[in-house]
Formats: C-alpha cells, sequence, structure tokens
C-alpha cells in the first residue's frame, strides 16, 4: 500500500461535521507499533475499506471528539485519533 | 429440561455481529426454555436454549457473543471462535452454526459469513429485521444472495411469533450429519484478507440487494437532536433523572413490602419456635439473612429494566458517545458511565451492568470504583449522623446545610471514583495503550416486549441464584460471630456484648482509636458488613435501644451525646469509601471471577477510608471538634 497518499486525500480525523466523501486509504502508520496492525483490522471489520462512502454525521459536545460517521449503510462511532488513520477524498 | 448433552440433541451456535438482533432471534427460537451459566473459568455468559424442529430433532442452541471477527479480541470473541471452531473443552463441536445478519445493514454481517463459510462447515445466513428492511424500500434478493454466497439465506421476523418458521423448516433441509472434528488448521486473518472479504461482501450486496436512493432518514433525524453537543447531554441527564427517580421512589414500595413480609415471617418464626438458638438462627440468621439480600431485588430489576430498554433501544451507544469524553479524561470508557450510574442506587447490579464493556482493562476498573458511588444502603447511615449532628440551619439563607453535607458526601463518592479510576489508569495500568473507543451505533428500534421480559426474568434468576448463595452464607457467618458465645444466665446487657463480634470489636478499635471511633461503633462495624445500613440497627443495639431501625430518633440523641463531633465526621468520612458490604464483595468475587480482585478492592477501599477518616478526625480535632 501507498504511504504516499493524494495531495487531496485528508485524514477523516480532521473532517468536519457534514463532510462526505470515500475512503481512499488506510494508514496506520502514526500508531504505536503494538497498535497500528490490530487498527486497521478493526477498521476494516467496520466497515472502512477503500471506496467505502463517508458522512460525518455528528461531533461530540467537547472538543468535537468523538465523531458519528455514516459507514455506507451503517454508522460508527470512534475517536478523532483513531480516525486520522482513514484517509478520505 | 436439562441443557446438558441429553444423547441425541443437536448443538447448533447463533453467531452474529453486535446489534444483528441475534438474541431477539435466540428468544424466538428457545422462547424461555433458556439456561443462563458462565463459561468455566472467565466471566462470559453461556447462553443455551432448546428448541424442536418441525422435522422432530431436539436442538440445544447457543447464543454465541457477538463479533465482527473470529479473531478473538476480548475474552467473549475468544469464547466465540472457541466455540465455533469446536475447540472449547466441554462444549460440543456445533452441527450448524446459524450467522444473523441485520437486512438493514448487511455489510458486516456478510464479511463475517464469508469467514464463516472458510470453514467448510454446514452454514445458514439468517437475514434478521426484514420486515424492517422492507418498510424502508430494501429489496433483497434471498436466491441470488445464497447463489453467490454459496450458502442458504433465510429471512427472519425474530420479534413476530410465525417469522421463524421458514428458518426451521430450512434447518431441518440443511443439516444431514453431525459434526464430531474440530476445525484444524485455522489462523485469524489478516487486514489483507479482511479487506478482500469486504470487498467481495460489498460485491455480493450490490448484485442482490436494491436500496431506494432515499435511506433511512428516522434515526439520522433523532440523532441529530439525541446527539446534538448541548440538547443531546441535557437530554441525557433527562433520562437519567428518571431513571435514578424510578431506582428510588418505584422501587421503595416493593422494597417495603419486601422487608415487610421478611419482618412477618421472622416475628411468626419468633413466636413458632422456642427461645433459644434455633429461634435466633432461623429469625435473624436465616430469614433476615435472606430479606436482606432479596429487598435489593426490585432495584436490580429496575436498573436492568431500563439498561435493557436503552440497549435494545440503540441508544445505550448514543449515552457512551456523549459520555466519552467526559468519562475518558477520568481513564474510564464512555460505557462506564450507566454502570456507575446505577451504582447510586446499589452497587450489586451497577457491577453486574458492567457486562456492556467489551473491554476486560476498562470493565475491571469500572468494577474497582463503582462501590465507591453512594449507594442508598449509604443513606440511612448518613441521614442518621447529619440528623443528629448538623443543624438545620440555612447557608446564605436559602441552601439547607443537612442538604449540603449530603451533597458533600455524595459528590466526594464521585470525585474519589473518578480519582481512583484516574491513578489506576495513570500508574497501574500505564503499559496498555488507551484502547480506542470504536462502536457500531445501531439504527434505533422499539424493544420487543417479550425478549425484554424474558432478559429481566435471566436477571432476577442469575441474582437470586447465584449471588443469593455467596451472600447468604456471608450473613451466616455474621450471625454467627454476633450470637457466639450466648451471654451468661442473667446478664442484663445486650446479647452482642459477649459475642465474638463484640471482641473483634474491642480487638480492632485501638487500632481504629486514631479515627476518633469508640468500642461501641467498632463492634457495629462488623454486622454492618452484612449491609451498611445494619450498622444503624447494629448502633441502636450495642447502646442498647430496643426497637431496631424504628428507634432512630432515639439513636441519633444516643450519638448526639456520646459521640463528639469529629467522631461523627470521621464515621461519615469512614461511610465514604469502606468496603462494608459483603454482598458487594460477593458479587466482585463473581463478576471479575478472582478472589483477587475482591481482595484488592476490599484493601484499597479500607485504606482510602482509614486514611481518610484519621485525616478528618485529626484535623476536626486540632479545630476543637474533639
Amino acid at each position: 500500500m501507498s504511504h504516499h497518499p493524494q495531495p487531496h486525500a485528508k485524514p477523516l480525523g480532521k473532517a468536519r461535521r457534514g463532510f462526505r466523501g470515500r475512503v481512499h486509504t488506510i494508514d496506520v502508520h502514526g500508531h504505536a507499533n503494538g497498535t497500528a496492525a490490530e487498527l486497521e483490522r478493526r477498521l476494516i471489520e467496520l466497515g472502512f475499506v477503500e471506496g467505502a462512502r463517508i458522512e460525518v454525521l455528528h461531533e461530540g459536545t467537547f472538543g468535537r471528539d468523538p465523531i458519528a460517521v455514516r459507514v455506507d449503510h451503517s454508522t460508527v462511532a470512534l475517536r478523532r485519533r483513531e480516525a486520522m488513520a482513514i484517509l478520505v477524498t | 429440561m436439562s441443557t446438558a448433552t441429553v444423547s441425541g440433541a443437536w448443538h447448533f451456535a447463533l453467531v452474529g455481529p453486535p446489534n444483528s438482533g441475534k438474541t431477539a432471534l435466540f428468544n424466538a427460537l428457545t422462547g424461555s426454555r433458556q439456561k443462563v451459566a458462565n463459561y468455566p473459568g472467565v466471566t462470559v455468559e453461556r447462553k443455551a436454549g432448546t428448541l424442536q424442529t418441525p422435522g422432530g430433532r431436539s436442538v440445544i442452541l447457543i447464543d454465541l457473543p457477538g463479533t465482527y471477527s473470529l479473531r478473538g479480541r476480548s475474552p467473549d470473541e475468544e469464547i466465540t471462535r472457541d466455540v465455533v471452531l469446536g475447540r472449547l473443552a466441554g462444549e460440543p463441536v456445533p452441527d450448524l452454526l446459524l450467522c444473523v445478519a441485520d437486512a438493514t445493514n448487511l455489510r458486516l454481517a456478510l464479511r463475517l459469513t464469508l469467514e464463516l463459510k472458510r470453514l467448510g462447515r454446514p452454514l445458514i445466513v439468517v437475514v434478521n429485521m426484514f420486515d424492517i428492511a422492507r418498510r424502508r424500500g430494501i429489496e433483497i434478493d434471498l436466491d441470488r444472495m445464497s447463489a453467490e454466497l454459496g450458502v442458504p439465506v433465510v429471512s427472519a421476523v425474530a420479534v413476530r411469533r410465525l417469522g421463524t418458521e421458514e428458518l426451521l423448516r430450512r434447518i431441518d433441509a440443511t443439516v444431514t450429519e453431525r459434526q464430531i472434528a474440530p476445525i484444524a488448521g485455522w489462523t485469524a486473518p489478516g487486514a489483507p484478507e479482511l479487506r478482500a472479504a469486504q470487498k467481495e461482501a460489498d460485491r455480493i450486496i450490490g448484485a442482490a440487494v436494491k436500496r431506494p436512493t432515499q435511506p433511512d432518514t428516522l434515526t439520522t433525524r433523532v440523532d441529530s437532536v439525541l446527539l446534538h453537543p448541548l440538547a443531546g447531554l441535557l437530554i441525557l441527564i433527562a433520562i437519567l433523572f428518571v431513571m435514578f427517580q424510578a431506582v428510588f421512589s418505584w422501587a421503595r414500595p416493593l422494597m417495603d413490602l419486601i422487608s415487610a413480609g421478611f419482618d412477618a415471617l421472622g416475628a411468626a418464626t419468633h413466636e413458632l419456635l422456642p427461645v433459644g438458638l434455633l429461634q435466633s438462627f432461623i429469625q435473624n440468621g436465616v430469614i433476615s439473612g435472606v430479606g436482606s439480600v432479596i429487598v435489593f431485588l426490585p432495584q436490580i430489576l429496575i436498573v436492568f429494566l431500563f439498561i435493557l430498554l436503552l440497549e435494545d433501544l440503540g441508544y445505550m451507544a448514543r449515552a457512551a458517545f456523549l459520555m466519552d469524553r467526559i468519562m475518558g479524561g477520568a481513564g474510564l470508557h464512555g460505557r462506564a458511565f450507566i454502570p456507575l450510574l446505577s451504582s447510586f442506587a446499589c452497587a450489586i447490579p451497577g457491577i453486574m451492568a458492567t457486562r456492556v464493556i467489551d473491554q476486560p482493562r476498562d470493565r475491571l476498573t469500572t468494577i474497582l470504583v463503582a462501590p465507591l458511588m453512594t449507594c442508598s444502603a449509604r443513606i440511612p447511615v448518613y441521614t442518621l449522623i447529619i440528623s443528629a449532628f448538623v443543624p438545620e440551619t440555612y447557608v446564605w439563607g436559602w441552601i439547607n446545610l443537612q442538604g449540603l453535607v449530603m451533597f458533600g458526601l455524595y459528590a466526594a463518592g464521585i470525585v474519589s471514583a473518578l480519582g481512583v479510576s484516574f491513578i489506576a489508569k495513570h500508574f497501574f495500568w500505564r503499559e496498555e495503550h488507551t484502547p480506542p473507543f470504536m462502536l457500531e451505533m445501531p439504527d434505533y428500534k422499539l424493544p420487543n416486549p417479550r425478549s425484554v421480559a424474558i432478559n429481566l426474568m435471566i436477571r432476577a434468576k442469575m441474582f437470586l441464584q447465584r449471588a443469593g448463595t455467596i451472600i447468604f452464607s456471608m450473613m451466616i457467618v455474621i450471625w454467627f460471630l454476633a450470637s457466639f458465645p450466648r451471654p451468661p444466665e442473667g446478664a442484663q446487657e445486650p446479647a452482642i456484648d459477649f459475642s465474638l463480634a463484640a471482641m473483634i470489636g474491642h480487638a480492632i478499635q485501638p487500632v481504629l482509636a486514631p479515627l476518633g471511633f469508640n468500642w461501641q461503633i467498632s463492634v457495629a462495624l462488623i454486622p454492618g458488613m452484612a449491609a451498611r445500613e445494619v450498622a444503624v440497627a447494629a448502633l441502636g443495639t450495642v447502646y442498647a435501644i430496643e426497637g431496631g431501625k424504628e428507634a432512630a430518633e432515639q439513636i441519633g440523641q444516643a450519638l448526639a451525646s456520646k459521640w463528639s463531633l469529629a467522631t461523627a465526621l470521621a464515621v461519615l468520612v469512614w461511610y465514604i469509601f469502606a468496603p462494608q458490604c459483603a454482598s458487594t464483595l460477593a458479587v466482585i468475587r463473581r463478576e471479575t471471577g478472582s478472589w483477587r480482585w475482591m481482595a484488592i478492592t476490599f484493601a484499597y477501599m479500607f485504606g482510602l477510608a482509614y486514611v481518610a477518616a484519621l485525616i478528618t478526625y485529626q484535623v476536626a480535632a486540632a479545630l476543637g471538634a474533639a
């Protein structure tokens, strides 16, 4: 997998409420060694695969964290920290 | 109906992601023919039930913990994996796997299906909540899906009586032989396999499912209010307020009824039996011991009713979402919120409710701090001491000082719980990475009353059977300590003065003296282990006041004349922290499956209580309140 995302791909962790797009890649390189592989598998199990449609539906009260994200037809809540591993376009 | 290995019974296992309506399907298939126990050595629940197929086959069905994959990230998921693979000791190899999928949300379940298919065992996909999908205009071509997956696919409506007939017929056609051998050579899928499987699942959905261009917006619209940064929090607080009220006020009449019933039973026994040891044992040991446990049942049922309704409605994931940041600051999981709140009623249902937390570490932290929340059993102790020592005056003209002290005691409980979990997270478990908070937020659904009733019944049975036995035996021990040896003939003092409890009280009094505790307090603490409020009655006994709880006012007067203010404050502070509840300790032992965590809870709470009461007494005494 390429670790040089295209210039227009940005981490979901920085997306604001109302953002719509698609999953471009999962890049867990910013995460600690012991957790990166597990995080990637977990994100895939929750439906974050390349091409899945994304919409940021809700943001938490404090620091806009966590976020609730529509992934195709299901909704997943996650913290922005983990959402940084999901690059979206 | 035994769920042990009846000769001839077939073994089927229900697998599926969380929120797929797996348990509703399990309830629909097995009704009340269920048995809940724990898998040996772990706190994972083993839910088994029996059913008959139209073909006359008798089946033992196991409802496995929900999972997105067989990778086994938590103890629950490991159980699912091991049962499915047929390698859990004592569990038969399943003859059939039923993979449950939510018809409105097929992606994740179909990926799991593909993972299960690799095992090469008989498998049926049950597309559940088919009616809801149809109402939303989702068209699912079951034949096409079945052809693409290479697995039989059946629709079901678990909440309707006849919603599972087709499934039962299909089972008879699919299952032809028994499976004996465990599955060998299985390896956990890595990210590439998971990704490929998800893409294949998405392809199948693309071929077999037609969705309306307009997705279901009801859940999104409700969420725009319930997850609103401000309104959402206020609604959560309102829901909790109602729950809190219900636990206190709805349970009260039932609890009064139960204790009155046990009092009457005790009195009747008192009349029937000759004065002596047997009478005391039956009345004070057995009847009041059992009564003091069963009296918690209404509160436990109400807490669980709320939890089950909120969970089935789909709100629990939202509450976790709203509270995650607040709880996270103290090192707790968003899901710890409801269990901790329930602990205000009683730590026992609170600790039992921690089962909603899937991370074992987070669950353990929550269990450790739950007893610090001010439970209702502390209220009699607090009110007695406050009314005896705190004047009923007003601060700034409108704040009742007694109420303020009460509030302070509650706040102290909350702050210390957050503090302990913070310390546990950052100093003891720091090698662990903060587990990510990631959970699916299911669409809102109306809870099914039958399913809720079945689950409620199971909780009640579990509490009475299992906690009951441990708590009950502790009650017997405490009765024994408070009753032996017997007072000599013609003794004027209360019988408890001659007992082992009194001896222990006298023995530990020097240890408690720096806290300003006299020997009477020390003695009362021992029966107070049965339940905190028993200490009130015990104080009445040691101060030789007839009438126990009814004489609370008299006890108050006695205390006011015999205790210093510093002592009273120290006792209050002691009760914020002290592990003064055998029942809670027994439930911690059961829920964590280890004596170690029970001992740790006892030790840290005792330590906190001692230090805090010591500081309180010494400071108050130095200020002249002794």
